[in-house]
């Protein structure tokens, strides 16, 4: 027997051990809860473990061994959270993928895991799936959750999830001691095997699969849900893709390890009204859901009444001034924490409630910089919202602000147990106890992103403050230099324009050109609206893109975001000198953006090149040809003429006393 | 996803044909509104389980077709069988008590009721207990309602239409009011549904959504399906029989290969030089 682990006496080191002390420690507790026919159904640790063994003995009954891939697809659903638990309870890995990738992306993934086995979600995955199955030689069977519109295929490689889990109670059934023997091999696990394959998003290129071990990220998951204090009475609900490491983490990692209770959205569009049902204690949403929400919460006070406006008004002025100070405990005089108190009963508290924040006692934002008015917002109505900064590569998290110190425009210092350290070119680079035990089936990608002294290299550039708070600039080979020399950190200058409600998206350019320029994608909901109010008519997309008004509009919010790169000693040289509003928005199905939606810099430079070149031979208008892909995989052409716009720029810092604000 | 709630197949009630046994049959029928001939003369018959799509030029007669069948309009001529029972003259909401429902080509929901409200308005018929039951809420009533709730909460996981399950119908868009209405259509668990074009006005993406609902009910619920539509390229692909009229009369029945290789039918459509 191994020194470690359950069978040795000491703490679970593998999630299947988890499940086993959670049905015994919160045998009646609520493990998993969803929504169904309109009702909420709820699931106790010891149902969970019985529906877990059912399947586990099912897809054993079928072949499945110690160390087979299975690829898991769709969207949050209880049974496909099982699937996780169940394959690493035989040592099989499961590799769940994104439910939104198109055939060829799954194919490729599922060929490189060398998957034999995958459970999805319903028909249209399966569709998805047979319509590559001549690529994928090693997959053998699909087993689906959903039947509806299933019952006419071919079920000699096609299982229904409830027929293998019967499968699996027979089998048990009859041969009483294969419980005992399930039982008795997951204890005897050291928690050394690969308990999940997670493929990166692949902001660059193909995506890697990355392996991370069991006893690991048992380690990391202890860690933080001990830093947040996080109990077996805390509740969250998986909305965020299963196949991304922040929902593994966050809600299965976690939610394994204190026992607490995940709860699964009806389906992906009543996700609010879900969230405000459930009133999860633990949030994560990336930035741009909170981005989302504000717009949508001032869209709605803008045709609010004018009592109720003014009354939102004034107490988000008094929450703007007082919120953080007193959610961060310091010190507040009176009169301001009676006048706070009145702004929660009348506005920040429904408020709250509306958006099914009531009981949050942590939420986390990552991904990409979060604006600082933002970030503030949601922290002075009383939500504690911080930051954090991970990768998959470690198993989420790296650094992680504590609770009462935080700030926005820092990640954080390092979480626990995790050594952080800048290399020279200014590249973040960790060792933590989740970290990654190598990329799948790719041993040289491992060595170029781990150091010869075992440190795994980021990508990242930051840099520590004077209290230890990283603050990431960039990803360390984005940042450039101009012909004039100065420094230019691409991201930076985008996420102060993504910070303005009305741009949802930005592009700069400028390594190795006399200057930056930039294309701007407008928000539809925010500028629609604002269209809308002030009576401007529009067709399409692409004519409300290419308005005079809305122009003028980019212009100002450009403008605003040169005052404020003046001021910064650092990144005065990098102003934005033109800019333009492109007449398309950036799509993940045209391969612009990630699945993560984060922008694909070297292809858009590829795909919109005539744009880039206008930009820079001072043209004032350019022609434009791009295909587009459509949701059903048809493809279109766009046709457009784009206008290319001047920007002013300032001089460094100190004749702009205003633009410090 | 199945789950813990006692799953209730929805189902046309079984009234002992077989599939492709005729269900419905027209002979030589005939409409006209004063001196108007809307339909002079038309037999054709739809059989159990099949998708049967109607197919015409603007006036063709289409719609007073689905309203002969549904007992909205009394044909001066003509036999209609369903079931094997030949019809005299029939209310509409006789129609719908013997297994026929249908839907609207302009959605005829109640605006300022939920979704939910609008399919459950579908199981009326379906209700045993009276209204003073219903109003008093106890026993059998609540019973009574609580399973026809399940049903109706069936329907919407199949359309997909969680998300508004209380909104007012009036706020939804288009697309969704149409698959709203369908739903109440289906609340009947009718053994003849009739859609009088039922993916009119959809983007591309609705009408592929249609599409499958349409298939799923015909599969899955075992429902016999007639509808109107105007967009080929659908009915080509999901009917299994299609007829054609023309100015109120038959020009073309069969099988969708069949009909598109229809000389007379291609003239309606492309128009014949004379």
């Amino acid at each position: 027997m191994e020194a470690t682990g359950v069978s040795a006496g000491g703490k679970p080191v593998t999630f299947p051990q988890y499940l086993l002390l959670n049905a015994k420690r919160f045998a009646t507790r609520p493990a998993m809860r969803m929504k169904d026919y309109g009702i909420w159904q709820t699931w106790s640790w010891s149902e969970q473990r019985d529906e877990i063994r059912d399947l586990a003995l099912g897809l054993k009954a079928m072949g499945l061994v110690e160390g087979d891939r299975i690829a898991i697809v769709g969207s949050n659903r209880p049974r496909l959270y099982w699937a996780f638990c169940a394959a690493q309870s035989l040592k099989a890995i499961p590799v769940p993928v994104y439910a939104d990738s198109v055939a060829d992306e799954i194919a490729y993934v599922l060929n490189h895991a060398g998957v034999r086995f995958a459970i999805v979600q319903d028909q249209e995955q399966v569709d998805k799936l047979q319509s590559v199955a001549g690529d994928i030689p090693g997959l053998t069977d699909i087993i689906y959750d959903e039947p509806r519109g299933l019952r006419d295929y071919d079920h000699t490689h096609l299982h229904d999830f409830a027929t293998i889990q019967e499968k699996g109670r027979q089998a048990s059934s009859s041969d009483k001691s294969m419980v005992a023997d399930w039982e008795e091999g997951i204890r005897a696990s050291d928690g050394s095997e690969v308990s999940a394959i997670l493929y990166t998003s692949g902001t660059t290129g193909r995506s890697k699969g990355v392996m991370l071990t069991a006893a690991a990220s048992v380690k990391a998951a202890e860690d933080t849900a001990k830093f947040d204090h996080m109990t077996e009475h805390d509740e969250v609900l998986a909305y965020l893709p299963l196949a991304w490491v922040g929902d593994h983490y966050l809600n299965y990692a976690q939610g394994y390890v204190v026992g607490l209770c995940m709860s699964c959205p009806e389906s992906p569009e009543t996700v609010s009204q879900n969230l405000r049902e459930i009133g999860p204690t633990f949030y994560f949403a990336p930035p741009r859901v909170f981005e989302g929400l504000l717009t949508s919460v001032m869209i709605r006070m803008e045709d609010a009444s004018r009592i109720k406006k003014w009354l939102f008004d004034h107490y988000l002025a008094v929450a703007k001034k007082h919120g953080e100070r007193i959610l961060e405990g310091r010190h507040v005089p009176l009169s301001a924490r009676i006048s706070y108190w009145l702004g929660d009963k009348l506005i920040y508290g429904p408020l709250r409630n509306v958006l099914g924040f009531t009981r949050i006692r942590t939420a986390y934002t990552a991904g990409e910089a979060i604006g600082p008015d933002l970030f503030s917002f949601f922290r002075s109505l009383g939500i504690n919202l911080k930051q954090l900064y991970g990768q998959t590569e470690a198993f989420l998290y790296v650094t992680a602000q504590k609770d009462g110190d935080v700030r926005p425009d820092t990640v954080g210092p390092a979480a626990p147990d995790v050594e952080i350290r800048i290399a020279e070119n200014g590249e973040v680079q960790f060792r933590s106890p989740g970290m990654f035990a190598g990329y799948y089936g790719d041993e040289d990608k491992t060595k170029e992103t781990m150091t010869p002294d075992g440190w795994v290299m980021t990508g990242d550039a930051g840099i520590f403050d004077a209290e230890g708070h990283l603050k990431i600039i960039d990803r360390a080979k984005d940042v450039g230099k101009l012909t004039t020399g100065a420094l230019y950190a691409p991201k930076y200058i985008e996420n102060k324009l993504k910070f303005f409600p009305n741009i949802k998206e930005a592009v700069a350019f400028g390594h190795d050109r006399d200057f930056v320029a930039v294309f701007l994608n407008i928000d539809l909901t925010a500028v629609g609206n604002w269209a809308e109010r002030n009576n401007i008519s529009y067709g399409s997309y692409q004519e409300l893109a290419g308005l005079p008004r809305v122009y003028d509009m980019m212009a100002a919010h450009v403008d605003q975001v040169n005052r404020d790169l003046a001021a910064e000693p650092m990144m005065a040289g990098a102003q934005i000198k033109r800019f333009l509003v492109l007449h398309k928005e950036l799509e993940a199905d045209d391969g612009e953006l990630t699945r993560t939606q984060k922008v694909r810099r070297g292809f858009i430079a590829e795909r919109f090149e005539p744009l880039i070149e206008a930009l820079y031979n001072g043209s004032s208008e350019q022609f434009i040809e791009t295909d587009m892909t459509f949701e059903d995989g048809r493809k279109g052409v766009v046709r457009a003429t784009v206008k290319v716009v001047d920007a002013k720029t300032y001089p460094a810092v100190e004749t702009l006393p205003e633009a410090a604000e | 996803m199945n789950a813990r709630v006692k799953h209730v197949e929805l189902h046309a009630e079984d009234d002992g044909l077989a599939p492709g046994e005729v269900i419905l049959k027209l002979d030589n029928v005939s409409l006209s509104f004063g001196g108007v001939k809307a339909i002079s003369d038309i037999s054709f018959d739809i059989r159990k389980g099949e998708i049967r799509a109607i197919i015409g030029p603007n006036g063709a007669g289409k719609t007073s077709m689905l309203n002969v069948i549904n007992g909205f309009y009394h044909p001066q001529q003509g036999v209609i069988t369903f079931r094997g029972k030949a019809r005299s003259r029939m209310q509409p909401y006789e129609a719908a008590a013997s297994g026929i429902a249908r839907t609207f080509q302009n959605v005829a929901l109640f605006k300022g009721m939920s979704t939910l409200d609008n399919i459950m308005s579908g199981r009326t018929l379906k209700m045993h207990r009276n209204f003073l039951w219903q109003v008093l809420n106890v026993g059998p009533a609540r019973d009574e309602e609580i399973e026809h709730r399940l049903k109706v909460e069936e329907i919407i996981d199949f359309l997909e239409i969680q998300h508004i399950r209380k909104t007012p119908v009036g706020k939804l868009p288009y697309g969704l009011q149409k698959r709203v209405e369908l739903g109440r259509a289906l609340a009947m668990e009718p053994d003849l549904l009739l859609l009088d074009e039922p993916m009119a006005g959809m983007n591309l993406e609705e009408k592929e959504d249609m599409s499958r609902f349409i298939l799923d009910v015909n599969s899955q619920m075992g429902t016999t399906i007639a509808l109107i539509e105007h967009d080929m390229g659908v009915v080509m692909d999901i009917s299994d029989r299609v007829v054609v009229l023309d100015y109120g009369r038959k020009i073309g029945d069969g099988t969708p290969d069949e009909v598109k290789n229809n000389q007379d039918v291609i003239d309606a459509y492309l128009g014949v030089s004379h």
